[in-house]
């Protein structure tokens, strides 16, 4: 074999195939492979160039943002007015308009307690007492009576902060009774365990409407005479009952998850059950279950807008009440727009922390 | 030596059986006695407010008219009929729903794999964007839609020949009604019966002898091919009932209340998005070295996917395809927020009329109960027949 002379200057100096790199390499590989996939490009191509741009000027280049009803009616393209307008009363509903800022307030603690357990190095027993005092810091905050704040009847909440309320609240008061339901399934006592099954079989089986309808109609009747409940409070009952039959499948789940030789080695220590649970079992099997937990809460998120059906003043029914003043009549379109990136900004970013946890969390990964 | 002369006598409450069956009973005992609770304190609210308890206003005069109904329904029919209505017109929605969401929801999941980028990204945001808006909001976004968007039917939109929309609903021209139609539909059966039959000779006789014989062709020949030779036979009536503008509103053809509509189209979107994720989740779970283990024993493209990709996806997906295809008939109880009259609707007028809220409430309970509750044998009998056998 001869040497060959190679002229490496030149190689290096050669530019790489034009239809294999950069951006008509990665047209080719990713839009264009085959006939087939050409054609479903250009059809996709062809659908968007039709849609997109059109939306986008109604939208945003003929679209009016900051002026009354009236004027609104003669323009061509969105009126976002009929959000801005009424942004108060949209995000605070009935509460009394000089005392908006406590639950900007409430919000605002929610916001800052969601960001600090957004990242994970600052999970601790601390993070959990804050979450504590900041949940009852946001319920005394929305009804006040005490210190100095004015008391505001809970028929008077609306909007966002009823949402976040129900869904924040529902999820924290379903999570132990979940967890104690699960338990339950789990057990090796017969009469727990039927319990136990009958109530989550039951209440997964049933629309959640069935059970507001049952908070508003039916419940005052199981109450003796003379003790009434708040609709809210009724309303936040039966949203509870709900998410804990959820709660208590997802934990299970976990639970299913352990090996028998975590409740053997347990056992040859000599916890007993109690022991057993609250130091081997549950804190690996909540650990597992976080995510899907968050699918939980998204969940609880998106159907505690079904409130409005027993016609409490949730962000659904607030945006509702105002396309049906005669001023905003019509505009339907742009508030349920706006109503709906709230709910997705809210749902997409829990359920990407969900994905991010997930990954956190995978913490035996062995290979 | 005996066991019992060895062990000392254990007192009841450190005997983990007895403990057991005490904290059974305790729990049985303040269950018991909390539901005694409110069972009595309803009774006695009840006889405070004077209402009756009990199913016999079934029998009285509905009195409510409902909009639109699957069998002959007017107001003074019994709320029994009324109520029957309903439970027919929720699984009307939730029956076209289902095959719908399926068909769409297998679509957008199989183009969340695709090689095409575009394809690939815009069925992503499409499961993104959906799953994550309230089904709530979504049925008033279509339902207002409708009413502000859609002209009088005077002026309905026309995009295609036979299909008019306008604020009063959706008209269809559909074929006008021909005797031919029910004998199409029982050769159909017949043929779909014949193929099955034929289907399971050729299994029976593969497995004996190991000849093979094609399915699929004389299968659909069968299927299709019987209804329409009747279709032929009969003239091949091309007569169809196209919807006219009389008054003010369509005659003929099938017109869709803007409320089974809206519905509709809001339950679907929504609940193809998870069914979509599903597919994404099944087809995802079958490991690559499935398809090349396949490949290299030398099985053709369409058995690979027949034999060993499908049969293992299938048995993901189904689970959750099955939750969703309840989630979307328990969703469909929303219909009352826009007012088309599903069995929640109308047991909500009973209740309003007739003041009987925990038969109401219970007969919507155990509605839903026994759908769910039939749902699960079904998935028990499926999870039995599909179960991973392994050594």
């Amino acid at each position: 074999m001869g040497i060959v002379a190679v002229d490496k200057e030149a190689i290096r100096k050669m530019k790489p195939p034009v239809v294999h790199r950069g951006a008509i390499g990665w047209l080719k590989d990713n839009l264009f492979n085959g006939v087939f996939n050409s054609i479903l490009t250009l059809v996709f191509l062809a659908f968007l160039l039709r849609f997109v741009p059109p939306f986008i000027k109604w939208a945003f280049i003929d679209s009016v943002w900051f002026t009354t009803g009236d004027v609104c009616k003669e323009c061509p393209g969105a009126c976002w007015s009929v959000v801005l307008k009424n942004l108060r009363f949209v995000i605070f509903g009935f509460y009394p308009h000089d005392l908006h800022w406590r639950p900007f307030g409430a919000m605002l603690l929610l916001f800052t307690l969601l960001f600090f357990s957004y990242h994970k190095r600052f999970w601790s027993k601390k993070l959990g007492y804050a979450w504590i005092i900041g949940l009852v810091a946001m319920g005394i905050l929305m009804k006040g009576g005490i210190f100095w704040l004015t008391p505001v009847d809970s028929m008077k909440w609306g909007g966002l902060p009823l949402t976040m309320i129900l869904s924040v609240f529902g999820l924290a008061a379903a999570y132990p009774l979940g967890v104690i339901l699960a338990l339950g399934r789990d057990s090796h006592m017969p009469m727990i365990r039927y319990l136990s099954i009958g109530y989550i079989e039951m209440i997964r089986g049933v629309p959640l409407i069935s059970l507001l309808f049952m908070s508003s109609i039916i419940f005052p009747l199981f109450l003796p005479e003379g003790v009434t409940i708040n609709k809210i409070l009724r309303a936040q009952v039966a949203i509870i009952l709900f998410t804990a039959a959820y709660v208590a499948e997802v934990v299970r789940g976990g639970l299913q998850g352990m090996s028998r030789g975590q409740y053997e080695a347990a056992d040859a220590l000599g916890l007993n059950y109690y022991q057993t649970m609250r130091l081997v079992i549950l804190p690996q099997a909540l650990k597992i279950v976080i995510p899907p937990t968050l699918s939980v809460l998204i969940s609880a998120f998106k159907d505690t807008s079904l409130v409005v059906i027993i016609a409490l003043y949730d962000f659904l029914l607030t945006s509702k009440t105002v396309i049906q003043n005669p001023e905003w009549n019509g505009f339907s379109t742009e508030m349920y727009l706006f109503v709906a990136l709230m709910y997705f900004l809210g749902c997409f970013s829990m359920s990407n922390f969900s994905r991010k946890l997930e990954q956190e969390l995978d913490t035996d990964k062995r290979s | 030596m005996t066991p019992s002369e060895s062990e000392p006598k254990v007192p009841f409450w450190l005997d983990p059986g007895k403990r057991a069956i005490g904290f059974q009973i305790i729990t049985c005992l303040m269950v018991g006695l909390l539901a005694w609770y409110l069972v009595n304190n309803t009774l006695v609210n009840m006889e405070k407010q004077s209402i009756a308890s009990g199913f016999g206003f079934l029998e009285r005069e509905a009195a409510f008219e409902i909009g639109e109904s699957l069998i002959e329904y007017s107001a003074s029919d019994t709320y029994a009929k009324a109520l029957f209505v309903g439970v027919l017109n929720t699984l009307k929605v939730s029956f076209i729903g289902i095959v719908l969401c399926l068909i769409i929801g297998l679509f957008i999941g199989v183009a969340r794999l695709s090689t095409n980028w575009l394809v690939k990204k815009l069925a992503m945001i499409y499961i993104e964007v959906m799953q994550n808006i309230p089904v709530l909001l979504q049925l008033f976004f279509w339902y207002a839609l409708f009413y502000e968007m859609f002209p009088s039917p005077r002026q309905a939109l026309n995009p295609m020949a036979g299909l008019f929309l306008c604020n009063r609903g959706v008209a269809l021209a559909v074929p006008a009604s021909h005797p031919a139609y029910f004998q199409m539909f029982i050769a159909m059966i017949l043929g779909l019966a014949l193929g099955f039959g034929l289907k399971h000779w050729v299994k029976k006789r593969k497995f004996a002898t190991g000849r093979d014989f094609p399915v699929l062709w004389p299968f659909l020949g069968l299927s299709l091919g019987l209804p329409l030779l009747v279709w032929v036979l009969h003239g091949a009536p091309i007569q169809m009932d196209v919807p006219e503008l009389k008054g003010f509103n369509f005659q003929g053809g099938i017109m869709l209340s803007p409320e089974f509509f809206a519905l509709l189209l809001g339950l679907v979107i929504y609940t193809s998005a998870f069914v979509a994720e599903a597919v994404r989740a099944g087809i995802q779970a079958v490991s690559r070295g499935q398809t090349e283990a396949a490949m290299s024993i030398g099985l053709k493209k369409k058995h690979i996917l027949n034999l060993v990709i499908l049969p293992q996806a299938l048995r993901v997906i189904i689970p959750p395809l099955t939750s969703q295809m309840l989630n979307l008939t328990k969703n469909s109880s929303l219909a009352i927020a826009i007012g088309y009259p599903d069995f929640v609707s109308v047991a909500n007028t009973t209740i309003n009329q007739t003041g009987q809220s925990i038969e109401g409430v219970a007969m919507i309970m155990a509605c839903y109960l026994f759908f769910s509750v039939s749902t699960s044998i079904f998935m028990n009998w499926y999870n039995k027949k599909s179960k991973l056998v392994e050594r």
